[in-house]
């Protein structure tokens, strides 16, 4: 085999979610009262466009999910040997953006790298200048030629994403013209159409970086001459690794505990109230930082018990979503508990007690399914808190690990930079662009689900 | 009144044993002293003396919880656990890792936090309600509309890139204000304008929708549609009416908070250097000074508690419908 398939901790997880997404999902398709609220999401332009911003963050955070270690030649018996460095296929689709490595920084779009450096020149003699970068633009023969050939790449790349997108178009009217043309022309199908528009703008960048990003550095390349389109690209699964894996490790948590305080009240409840307040009364920051920081002596002394810095770094980002649960848990667990001690006095409730019903069956039967839509919210709102959350704790340097791609060491790594002259501003604006596209998306489109699924403003509405 | 408040202070010492607990485990059992000593110590062949010395200077060199060898009452007393846990609820935060009093620098380094989080709020507060209301006077309207999509998009902007942005726009750009630093007295207000003004705009976003929700919730109640049909004007209604009683919400979700100003604010206070508790923090952070960074836990669950206690009183002091008891 050419390669070696390799599961991380983390991928594990997301290999996971995906799993439960897809029997929720496939459970929602078989139950029509379930699909009412998402019809609503779906009928809303904005949760559609956002839909498919996401979309497309998540098929790049699964690329790079998908890790594996290349085969490099075999070993006496014939077996392949394995490179210890682990890939994902993301790595491999971007190869020529990871190879790509200049020796320090150089601007976007740039052929000429930001530091003057001794040059020698054809005819022997030297001259202090900015040397030509060694891949940035480097298949030009005059780099005056620059701005003439990133015009015509572009041209090609949004035709080439145009070209995608009436592909996409034509596959979902099954290859007729016609079909599609009604489709588009149908006034109740305005959500759709928002889709599709924002799919061009998504496919038209996908066009854009597959013919600009491989002979330019289209944002620039930073301190040590990596590009930083890049390591935004690899930022993403951090990102969401860390926004979806943090609600996931502590749901089970949260659930088990807010509807057994709230169903069976007394000592139960006492005890698990105490339990949140004591948590949450803690500073978030600081419980965070205290962990990490344990957990930073507890690597340093034990090294041998990890077998690449890979590994390292992606047990410490499962570290992070786990204290992160740790103190996000309490706010839905409190939430969970008030509405069972509503749904315990309703009717159905009582008349299941009534008839001998266990108490095992009548949480999951009745109680469960009925708060499920609070667990949806909280989710899908907490997200893009937790983008937002490892900047910062990435920031004060208690958050993944400093050789994990991150918008946060991204930021970390460039805020020094600004004081430079001419300014390096490149890395951060990387970072905000794809922190903030995703961030808006994930915001626009909580606030759609939650209106669909909280039944107050259902009613209201 | 009198007996909830003592009864709810009483509730406060089983929590705050918890969190000391919970730090204690953190601290000394996860990773023994030895393991921390190491770390400080940093290479990785340290002399056993040197590691001895390490605990000793800092009075971790004592069992965790339990002392054999020691009589009576000192079996419990004469711990680490006492040592550096039990004193913590006489307020007495005994000396950090470095040696430095961490009382002293508390009570020093609480004003220049303060200095800053004290008008962020009250401006904040004020200019979240204005803008609020505005959108809710014009709600249904493409002020509205626009408005709203303004604060998603302000909430999903990180608040680094505030800081960021407003350094190198409003200091350095522009020239306004220094970049970072600190003055005593009177003279600090220079270096107080720029970390303000950043963390006023970065809550507008988050806070004005969430008061937008609030107002909109009390604009469809009865009694504000008796108050039209009496034939009161607009505006008489949204002040007079829908302010006062979407106030309450707001009003204790601003009280809960008022305790952990005192924290500071961590980002804030150190990318401008400022000298108040949330550097103090971030420092004690980055350098690994593990008593102070408990005596904060402790102090932050204190503020807690206190917000908690705080709002509750505050709910009845507003909306005479609630009592406690």
């Amino acid at each position: 085999m050419p390669f070696q398939p390799v599961i991380l901790a983390t991928d594990a997880l997301v290999y996971l979610l995906i799993l439960l997404a897809g029997i929720s999902a496939f459970y929602t398709h078989r139950h029509e009262h379930l699909q009412m609220p998402w019809r609503q999401v779906g009928r809303s332009r904005t949760a559609m466009g956002a839909l498919v911003v996401i979309g497309f963050y998540v098929v790049i955070g699964l690329l790079d999910t998908l890790h594996y270690r290349p085969a490099n030649g075999t070993d006496a018996q014939g077996n392949p040997r394995y490179a210890t460095e682990v890939m994902s296929v993301l790595d491999w689709a971007a190869t020529p953006l990871r190879e790509h490595r200049e020796k320090t920084y150089s601007a976007p779009f740039s052929t000429h790298l930001y530091m003057r450096e001794t040059v020698e020149l054809p005819d022997g003699s030297k001259v202090r200048d900015y040397p030509r970068l060694k891949w940035g633009g480097a298949h030009l023969a005059d780099p005056d030629d620059a701005a003439m050939d990133i015009v015509q790449r572009s041209l090609l790349g949004i035709l080439v994403g145009a070209g995608l997108w009436l592909g996409v178009l034509l596959i979902f009217a099954r290859g007729r013209w016609a079909v599609m043309r009604g489709w588009w022309q149908d006034p109740a199908h305005g959500p759709q159409r928002t889709a599709a528009w924002t799919l061009l703008v998504m496919l038209s960048l996908v066009g854009l970086s597959l013919t600009l990003a491989g002979a330019y550095h289209v944002f620039g390349t930073d301190k040590v001459g990596e590009d930083v389109f890049y390591q935004s690209l690899k930022s993403i699964r951090t990102g969401l690794v860390i926004g979806t894996l943090t609600t996931l490790v502590m749901l089970p948590a949260a659930i088990l505990l807010g509807i057994m305080a709230g169903y069976f009240r007394g000592w139960v409840d006492d005890v698990i109230q105490y339990l949140y307040t004591t948590l949450s009364s803690v500073p978030g920051v600081l419980l965070i930082a205290a962990a990490v920081l344990m957990m930073q002596i507890y690597m340093s002394n034990h090294q041998d018990e990890f077998n690449s810095l890979t590994e390292r770094a992606d047990l410490r980002l499962l570290f992070l979503c786990l204290i992160l649960g740790v103190t996000s848990w309490t706010s839905l667990c409190r939430l969970l508990r008030g509405e069972t001690l509503k749904l315990r006095q309703l009717e159905y409730v009582q008349a299941a007690q009534a008839f001998g019903v266990g108490h095992f069956t009548t949480l999951m039967r009745h109680i469960l399914p009925n708060v499920t839509h609070i667990v949806l919210i909280v989710v899908v709102l907490d997200f893009s808190g937790l983008v937002l959350a490892e900047a910062v704790l990435s920031y004060i340097n208690i958050g993944v690990d400093p050789n994990t791609n991150s918008w946060g060491n991204m930021i970390n790594s460039a805020r020094l930079e600004l004081a430079r002259d001419p300014v390096v501003w490149w890395s951060l604006a990387a970072a905000f662009v794809f922190m903030f596209a995703l961030v808006l998306a994930a915001n626009l489109f909580a606030d759609v689900v939650r209106d669909a699924f909280d039944p107050r403003l259902r009613e209201r509405s | 009144m009198m007996a909830y408040i003592v009864r709810r202070a009483l509730y406060a010492i089983p929590i705050l044993i918890g969190v000391n607990l919970l730090t204690f485990v953190l601290f000394f059992v996860v990773n023994s002293p030895d393991d921390m000593a190491r770390m400080h110590l940093g290479a990785k062949r340290v002399t056993d003396e040197a590691i001895q010395q390490w605990k000793a200077e800092r009075g971790y060199d004592k069992p965790l919880a339990w002392n054999v060898q020691a009589k009576g009452i000192e079996k419990l007393t004469d711990t680490i656990f006492f040592d550096k846990s039990v004193r913590l609820f006489a307020f007495d935060f005994g000396q950090s890792d470095s040696g430095r009093n961490i009382g002293h620098d508390i009570s020093q380094r609480m004003w220049p936090s303060l200095a800053i989080a004290v008008p962020i709020m009250l401006v904040g507060l004020t200019i979240n309600i204005s803008f609020s209301l505005m959108l809710a006077f014009f709600r249904g309207t493409y002020l509205d509309f626009w408005g709203v999509v303004l604060c998603v998009a302000m909430m999903s902007i990180s608040a680094l890139f505030y800081i960021i942005g407003g350094q190198v726009l409003l200091g350095k750009l522009l020239n306004l204000f220094p970049i970072s630093g600190y003055d005593t007295g009177i003279h600090a207000w220079r270096f107080l304008i720029l970390p303000v003004v950043i963390g006023i705009v970065s809550g507008i976003g988050a806070g004005s929708r969430w008061y937008r929700t609030l107002f909109l919730e009390e604009i469809n109640k009865d009694f504000v549609r008796t108050a039209r049909a009496k034939g009161l004007s607009e505006q008489a209604v949204l002040f007079g009416h829908v302010l006062r009683n979407a106030l309450i919400p707001i009003l204790t979700g601003v009280v809960v908070v008022i305790p952990t100003l005192f924290m500071g604010s961590l980002l804030l206070e150190s990318f401008f250097g400022i000298p108040g508790l949330g550097s103090y923090t971030i420092d004690a952070i980055s350098r690994q000074d593990f008593a102070i960074v408990r005596a904060m836990v402790f102090l932050g669950a204190v503020l807690y508690i206190l917000g908690l206690l705080l709002t509750d009183i505050s709910y009845t002091l507003v909306d005479p419908r609630v009592r406690l008891n």
